[in-house]
């Protein structure tokens, strides 16, 4: 479904993905993790096309989205949903508007039609009786479960989290993780995870992949990953401060 | 810069007008900024009219007041001075907000929803600025010449009549038609330099404040450059 081939990005001279390649199968959920600043989100944004790799190809069903332009970028990103680390809601919009925003843009549903997927959604996040407040009434929580209910109020087939926990309480934190687990069981979407709360990942994910110094250094079933003999992964996972990686 | 504008200018011309979000454009830009283009208008007639009348009484030329006033604004002053207003109170908050956005990645989200940011974002000011300056200065002008009217006939004496009737002799259309060309292209450069500038801001509270600044005395800048440009070509 997604494949991700010799990514190649720099910032201002520092090389942020060094050939980077990872493929997602349809269906599947994958975590990235990696050290901060090593650009997962970097790698997140590359598959949406977001961000343009210096070489390098990201293919979804065979369609490099690297190369699309216009409306065809635009129907294969109609296809994608994003959770954004910050949430990215329009401020200027109630919460019922902003998840009923994307489907307004498409034209496809009437009003009546778009009020009862937008209340249907928030009611699966657990935001009802919350329609009317704006982003800056409402908690950090609040804010990532709209957020989570705008990506998810088209029925997207791929579906990529940057961070969808970080910032909150362990009780939401769990309970958006719970949340992506039963709409993945239903639906079946596609989708990557980059978190860093690895332990509560692990339980809703079909494989790992550990991003460092610019490349996949590898890729498994979380057991395989927890257990893996390499002293960067095995450093990483277990949260140790000595070890092959330096973080100062 | 110069490719922003071409993109939105093509993306205003090839897909359909958000109405909603032009009428919403033109409140922001047109209707919030009354209140201080009223105000600088009429003080700009009262000091152009207290000047005017003591430097015209020099040469016992009075008389010719009203005309001073009258083309001063519609040729130059109402046409500069309501563009620079617009660009402080309407243009910073322009960059601000979609300075946020950038750096908040509405946009970013925006573009994943298959909504195109130029469409969205960046026309609607576009047109809004277009319609709204020269509204905004034909209102600075009324203002400014009614300013004029109680300094010079109300506070110092000078006839009524001579006042208006002077002017509808000396001011013409094309003095009209000028002003209002200058404006309409001053309404574009404001919305084009303070979208361009919201668009591409640097990182955090610290590019969004930079690129404001910039925005503002870039556009400030060029709206008297253009000003001396459109002058020496209309007039």
């Amino acid at each position: 479904m997604i494949d991700i081939e010799d990514l190649h990005k720099a910032f201002n001279g520092r090389e942020v993905l060094r050939g980077a390649s990872l493929a997602i199968p349809k269906g599947e959920i994958v975590a990235l993790m990696g050290m901060s600043g090593y650009g997962k989100s970097v790698l997140l944004k590359h598959i949406a096309g977001l961000i343009l790799p210096d070489r390098g190809h990201v293919y979804i069903d065979g369609q490099d989205i690297c190369h699309l332009r216009g409306e065809a970028l635009s129907r294969l990103r109609s296809r994608l949903g994003f959770l954004f680390q910050s949430g990215a809601l329009f401020s200027s919009m109630t919460v019922f508007d902003n998840v009923a925003f994307p489907l307004r843009e498409r034209g496809e549903l009437s009003e009546p039609e778009i009020r009862d997927r937008v209340l249907a959604v928030l009611d699966q996040v657990g935001l009802k009786g919350s329609e009317e407040k704006f982003p800056a009434q409402i908690s950090g929580g609040m804010i990532k479960r709209t957020a989570l209910a705008r990506a998810l109020v088209r029925n997207p087939e791929i579906m990529l989290f940057d961070e969808p926990t970080t910032g909150l309480d362990p009780v939401i934190g769990h309970a958006i993780l719970d949340l992506i687990k039963s709409i993945h069981d239903r639906f079946g979407f596609t989708g990557m995870i980059v978190s860093h709360e690895l332990e509560r990942v692990f339980r809703i994910v079909q494989k790992v992949a550990m991003l460092h110094e610019g490349v996949i250094l590898t890729v498994g079933t979380p057991q395989e990953v927890l257990s893996s003999a390499n002293p960067i992964v095995h450093q990483f996972v277990k949260g140790e401060v000595e070890g092959p990686i330096q973080y100062r | 810069m110069g490719l922003f504008l071409a993109n939105a200018l093509a993306c205003a011309f090839s897909s359909r007008l958000k109405l909603s979000q032009v009428l919403k454009q033109i409140h922001f830009i047109g209707f919030q900024s009354m209140f201080v283009i009223v105000l600088t208008g009429a003080f700009t007639g009262m000091v152009l009219g207290l000047q005017g009348y003591y430097t015209l009484t020099r040469f016992g030329s009075s008389a010719l007041l009203g005309p001073m006033v009258a083309l001063s604004l519609i040729r130059e002053l109402g046409p500069v001075l309501a563009a620079l207003m617009v660009t402080a109170r309407a243009g910073s908050a322009m960059t601000a907000e979609l300075g946020i956005m950038q750096t908040t990645e509405q946009i970013d989200a925006l573009k994943l929803m298959g909504v195109n940011p130029y469409r969205f974002l960046v026309v609607p000011r576009l047109v809004a600025g277009v319609i709204a300056l020269p509204l905004l200065t034909a209102i600075f002008n009324v203002v400014g010449i009614f300013g004029g009217y109680l300094i010079g006939v109300r506070l110092l004496g000078m006839g009524k009549g001579v006042y208006f009737s002077e002017m509808t002799a000396y001011v013409d259309m094309t003095d009209v038609l000028g002003g209002m060309y200058k404006s309409l292209t001053f309404g574009l450069l404001i919305a084009w330099i303070c979208c361009y500038k919201g668009y591409h801001t640097g990182y955090g509270a610290e590019g969004v404040s930079r690129a404001t600044t910039q925005a503002v005395v870039l556009s400030s800048v060029l709206i008297l450059f253009w000003d001396y440009l459109m002058t020496s070509f209309l007039f």
